[in-house]
């Protein structure tokens, strides 16, 4: 019996074997919806473009206002492309190694990290440019992964959902007051840091989507390449090991690769939490539990999400705008309260 | 063991407690004087005595009487409710990281006094009022999301993170919005201060205290039994349930007014109860040592703050910094023992 015939059940969907039709289906009506969302971003926001305009700005023309708009809104909308992705295959991942219902970037404290790693780089080491940026932000998202990963399973009973939540609510808090510890005396490290610690994609230039391209095809196809590996990792260690998996590596390589897509994305947009927590459980119950199916459903429904949620922001409270990772929280949390109600009280 | 073991025993517990306990009150008796007479000028005993006794003092009146006495006196309330209000909910969920800072039943204190501060601009009274009613309104709502089919300590602490997560995004958003000058004190109220401190800020948390504790204390004993489970606590004659919501609502009403006053104060209410119980020794209610010790906390933490460096830092700041790192230590720990206190 190879690993693809086994129904592979991760830990809190109960997940239905759905035929190849179907998912491609929805994950075809994804992609359309995507598309749709990306036109709907180009269009709305403060001011509200034709479609003569937008085609103007695409082709490169920045007569008008309208096509100036639409032209600043291009590099906008791929970067929530690419950071929803990033982010959501990232959570799908990480909920694979650690079999974990409730894993996501943003829960498990590793945004947190991140940040902390960059205010650490503004205050002691003066850094300034994007890449330094990154370079700090994936490094300090690594290491509190590891650390609430490895802190998340010590002890009786390995790693519980609580135990991981816990150890990644306490680590963010944490790093939250070693945070305002550093930036109280620094008014001017202060009023740059609550800007980025909001998570946004608002003042996406190319730059910025050139500096997250590479991360997001690196991370999304090392995971992708993984999918096979989380598939019998979901149906536990001793399983997987009889079934010829390495886990160790397996799971090694998966959450690299978890952890390099939410570092970059953190570093890019600062952290969004919630993104990485929803789509994967939307998509186990769109296209089944099979990770080679949920890992690029993640990321297409990742992406519309984050597009979404930044259209709406900015239609919400016009002429202001609401960033994204508002909007994702506000949309994630009860997702979150849903899943853990669903939950047995002995599974949690 | 022989009958006469255990009593033995008891009797060596009951006077180590006895000892750690009065050391402790010496400890916050020693603190308070210290944080009325250390700070800009030195004021030596006699003279804070004769400023506390009422009678008129040159230059130490002022900073004595005015300043220093309702901070310090604020110290001590709003570390023992922090304290003993922490260690009811670690005790409750049987898990020393389910303080109320982590699971989120601070949070809604937080939010709303930032919303108060920044997007309202009241005053400080009316920030207080919208800190306790939010603060009581979030822990509300916790409680009955994570009730389905009975309770589970589980399910409270994972919702709590969750609207935690859910309303910290919120006080960043709203923070983004502030202007520098709003930014900066919604910024202090947030780590905890007590630059505040004056009477009429102090009056209606002491009220809290003198209501509140005694309730808790009174509750001490069904707390014990708690702690080993329901199953067993109902088969020791507990009313579970009422005295689980009694024991929530008083904790949560210590909590919103200690934050309402000083904002949350980072850690202390997680801290006091780990430290207590490594002081006091198993067994026994850890409620009055850890009311203690939050006090002992914020006095210390506070007189470091206000003296030690050349800026000063609010209260927060030095208790967050401290509580940092004990905060991942007792993480590991916990974890790798299997979760008491």
């Amino acid at each position: 019996m190879s690993t693809a015939t086994l129904a592979v059940r991760p830990p809190s969907t109960a997940s239905v074997r759905r035929p190849a039709a179907a998912r491609l289906a929805w994950l075809g009506l994804s992609v359309v919806l995507v598309l749709v969302l990306m036109a709907a971003s180009l269009a709305f926001g403060t001011r509200v473009v034709s479609v003569d305009e937008i085609l103007g700005g695409l082709s490169g023309t920045s007569d008008g206002i309208a096509q100036a708009a639409v032209s600043a809104r291009i590099p906008r909308t791929l970067l929530a492309f690419l950071v929803g992705a990033m982010l959501a295959v990232s959570g799908a991942s990480m909920q694979a190694v650690t079999r974990n219902p409730l894993a996501d970037p943003g829960i498990l404290g590793v945004s947190f990290g991140a940040a902390l790693a960059v205010v650490i780089g503004i205050a002691a080491f003066g850094i300034s440019s994007p890449y330094a940026y990154i370079a700090f932000a994936i490094v300090g998202a690594g290491m509190s992964a590891v650390f609430v990963y490895v802190v998340g399973s010590l002890g009786y009973g390995g790693m519980t959902p609580l135990k991981l939540a816990l150890a990644g609510a306490a680590t963010a808090a944490a790093f939250t007051s070693l945070i305002s510890a550093i930036l109280l005396p620094r008014v001017d490290v202060m009023t740059t840091f609550r800007f980025w610690q909001v998570g946004g994609v608002g003042g996406a230039t190319w730059d910025r989507v050139a500096l997250a391209a590479p991360f997001a095809v690196i991370g999304v196809l090392a995971c992708l390449a993984l999918a096979r590996g989380m598939n019998t990792l979901a149906l536990g260690d001793d399983v997987a090991a009889g079934l010829g998996e390495n886990v160790a590596r397996a799971r090694l390589l998966g959450w690299a690769g978890a952890v390099v897509l939410c570092g970059a994305a953190t570093a890019v947009a600062g952290p969004i939490a919630f993104v990485g927590l929803v789509v994967p459980h939307v998509c186990r119950l769109l296209v089944g539990g099979d990770y080679r199916w949920v890992l690029p459903a993640s990321a297409i429904v990742g992406a519309g999400l984050l597009i979404g949620a930044d259209v709406v922001g900015r239609v919400i409270a016009r002429p202001d705008e609401i960033e994204v990772g508002i909007v994702t929280a506000v949309i994630g949390a009860p997702v979150f309260v849903w899943i853990v109600r669903r939950q047995k009280v002995r599974e949690l | 063991m022989s009958v006469a073991t255990l009593v033995a025993i008891r009797q060596r517990r009951l006077r180590t407690r006895t000892a750690v306990v009065a050391g402790l009150t010496a400890g916050v008796v020693a603190a308070f004087a210290a944080s009325l007479m250390v700070g800009n000028t030195f004021y030596g005993p006699v003279d804070v005595l004769r400023v506390v006794s009422g009678q008129a003092v040159d230059g130490a009146s002022f900073a004595v009487g005015d300043l220093r006495l309702p901070r310090a006196t604020l110290a001590v309330l709003a570390g023992a409710s922090l304290g003993i209000a922490g260690v009811t909910f670690q005790t409750m969920l049987r898990n020393p990281l389910a303080a109320p800072d982590i699971i989120g039943i601070s949070a809604g204190s937080a939010t709303a006094a930032v919303v108060g501060i920044v997007a309202l601009g009241l005053s400080d009274t009316a920030v207080s009022f919208l800190a306790l009613a939010a603060g009581l309104g979030t822990a509300a709502a916790i409680y009955l999301l994570a009730h389905r089919n009975g309770f589970a300590g589980t399910r409270l602490i994972l919702i709590g993170i969750g609207v935690a997560a859910l309303l910290d995004s919120i006080t960043a958003y709203v923070l983004s919005r502030a202007s520098e000058w709003d930014l900066q004190s919604a910024m202090q109220w947030l780590t905890g201060s007590l630059n505040g401190a004056t009477w009429a800020s102090v009056a209606p948390l002491a009220v809290a205290c003198a209501l509140l504790i005694p309730a808790l204390l009174l509750l001490g004993r069904d707390l014990s039994a708690l702690r080993l489970g329901d199953d067993t606590a109902a088969a020791l004659g507990v009313r579970v349930r009422p005295t689980r919501l009694l024991l929530i609502l008083a904790a949560v009403g210590l909590l919103a007014f200690a934050t309402a006053a000083s904002g949350p104060i980072a850690f202390v209410a997680f801290m006091a109860g780990p430290i207590a119980a490594r002081v006091v020794g198993s067994g026994g209610s850890l409620l009055v040592p850890a009311a203690l010790t939050g006090a002992l906390l914020v006095l210390v933490a506070d007189l470091v703050g206000q003296n030690a460096f050349d800026n000063r830092y609010p209260v927060g700041v030095v208790t967050g910094a401290l509580g940092a790192p004990f905060l991942l230590f007792l993480l590991v720990r916990v974890n790798r023992s299997g979760g008491s206190l």
